[in-house]
């Protein structure tokens, strides 16, 4: 059974937010580099780059496919996890350990739109 | 649509495919064949297991063709690139068929099983295109040809313990097959001979593979095929995918129709041109591709190795380093034997000199990179 975690908000598409006061820390989930294998290599955006919520902002890579990352929340990049440049692998030990960027958020209120640890497993499911 | 055409159009399955879905493969569809990706475990440890001991694969997909009469010979040499008057019976020859223009039909391997006796394997994706095309070009030809395809399967056992294995569990003697040549011999199991489809009437066995390392194929009847494919697998044989297959395929430079060989891209362009006998007086597309070797041609086909870990994928787009696009990759991968970003791609000519710079799209952010030799890993055959 794939780790879901209470307190942490979860998109359709795989990923989850977790949100320290302004920020958040966003990365795939447990369930997603189950599916994925064995990840070789991220690409992530630049600090300072913006993020919008649905749209793309990089994408782990496997031997076999290149899967989008979509952003569950808008915001500016402020740190990304530079760990994972020489060893991808990390977000197969522990997804939400180790996060791909922190972005200070610029609407709250997208968290909404999110669901939450329950409705994500229920989802998974599926 | 009538019933038969659905019918027609369905997904088809190997004589293994019950095997794949108990042992909980996660298949995918290929070539109009629902085959196994990867089993239980991960495409690079199917990869490592055939590099560092041995894999078995069903590719019972494949299609087989036979050609006997008095002009098979003849018939062969000329729809064939390579030269096959002159083979010992056994050997086996690599090549391709191609149109008037030099274009591919499909790439192939031609077995010589006696005087005017060949037998054809091609590739699952194009059995249908192939059959056809091969009728065609038949006319004026005394010969009998056949779509044995529904008949065989086919299993590859690939990797440097592979003739040990063979030899273990399957008790077929084969320390005496050089690269390159077969054998037909009775199939262990007597009732497992296939009836009269089967023209084999046994077991061929050669050493050829497609993964670069030391191995064998089995071509046999349905019945002869599982029992040899339980025996491996009770023997703790690493069962591999469609997805090492390409992954291993790759890292010695070896081609896949459809990526570096299409009816687009002829031998020629994909630098195959040590399969082609210009010597032999005729064949189809003997003038186009002699044509295209001494003018050269518009693109050819390089390795690009790129400076970064990024990785480079079919379709994207090649520039050179004024940012002007000058091709597309055809199959790449981060190797996993040898640890680097790496591609075929299909570039202008002007920039297919060794070393050159070029520059691949990934999605948002373009890589530097050099053109290289395609062979990114050294292969191991057994050649003597």
């Amino acid at each position: 059974m794939a780790k879901v975690i209470e307190g942490l908000y979860y998109s359709e598409s795989h990923e989850y937010v977790r949100v320290e006061g302004e920020y958040g820390f966003i990365g795939i989930t447990d369930y997603a580099q189950n599916a994925l294998g064995a990840v070789v290599y991220v690409d992530m955006p630049e600090v300072d780059d913006e993020v919008e919520a649905g749209e793309e902002f990089g994408a782990v890579e496997s031997t076999k496919a290149a899967s989008d990352l979509m952003a569950p929340v808008s915001g500016t990049v402020v740190e990304v996890n530079e760990a994972l440049d020489d060893q991808p692998e990390l977000i197969n030990q522990d997804a939400y350990e180790n996060w791909i960027i922190k972005v200070e958020m610029s609407d709250k209120s997208e968290l909404d739109n999110l669901m939450d640890a329950v409705a994500y497993e229920a989802f998974c499911a599926k | 649509m009538a019933i038969k055409q659905i019918l027609e159009k369905r997904v088809k399955r190997t004589c293994l495919y019950d095997r794949h879905l108990s042992m909980g493969a996660m298949m995918v569809e290929f070539g109009g064949f629902d085959m196994p990706l990867l089993y239980q475990s991960s495409i690079n440890q199917e990869h490592h297991a055939v590099r560092e001991h041995v894999g078995l694969f069903d590719v019972s997909h494949m299609g087989e063709v036979t050609v006997r009469g008095r002009d098979a010979e003849r018939y062969v040499n000329h729809i064939f690139t390579n030269d096959v008057s002159n083979m010992p019976a056994g050997k086996i020859l690599y090549g391709m068929m191609c149109y008037e223009n030099g274009g591919t039909v499909d790439d192939l391997l031609v077995y010589k099983l006696g005087d005017n006796d060949f037998f054809l394997v091609i590739n699952a994706a194009n059995i249908d295109k192939d059959w056809a095309w091969m009728q065609e070009q038949a006319a004026g030809f005394d010969i009998e040809l056949k779509n044995e395809s529904d008949v065989y399967g086919q299993l590859a056992i690939q990797g440097p313990e592979s003739e040990h294995i063979v030899e273990t569990v399957l008790d077929i003697p084969c320390s005496d097959l050089v690269f390159y040549t077969c054998k037909v011999i009775p199939t262990p199991n007597p009732s497992h001979m296939g009836g009269e489809d089967n023209y084999l009437q046994g077991l061929l066995i050669s050493r050829t593979g497609y993964t670069g390392e030391d191995g064998f194929e089995i071509y046999a009847s349905h019945d002869c095929i599982r029992e040899c494919w339980d025996k491996l697998i009770d023997a703790g044989v690493q069962p591999c995918g469609l997805g090492c297959r390409d992954t291993l395929r790759f890292e010695v430079g070896l081609p896949l129709y459809g990526d570096e060989l299409s009816e687009n891209i002829s031998p020629v362009m994909a630098g195959l041109t040590m399969f082609i006998k210009f010597d032999k007086p005729e064949f189809i597309g003997r003038e186009a591709l002699l044509k295209q070797k001494t003018e050269g041609t518009a693109r050819k086909l390089v390795g690009i190795e790129l400076h970064d870990k990024a990785i480079p994928r079919h379709g994207y787009t090649v520039l050179n380093m004024d940012g002007e696009p000058i091709g597309e990759v055809t199959t790449g991968y981060h190797t996993l034997s040898t640890d680097k970003s790496v591609c075929m791609a299909l570039v202008d000519t002007a920039y297919a000199a060794l070393g050159t710079d070029v520059q691949i799209q990934i999605r948002k952010k373009v890589f530097p990179g050099t053109v290289v030799k395609k062979q990114f890993y050294n292969k191991s055959y057994k050649k003597n």
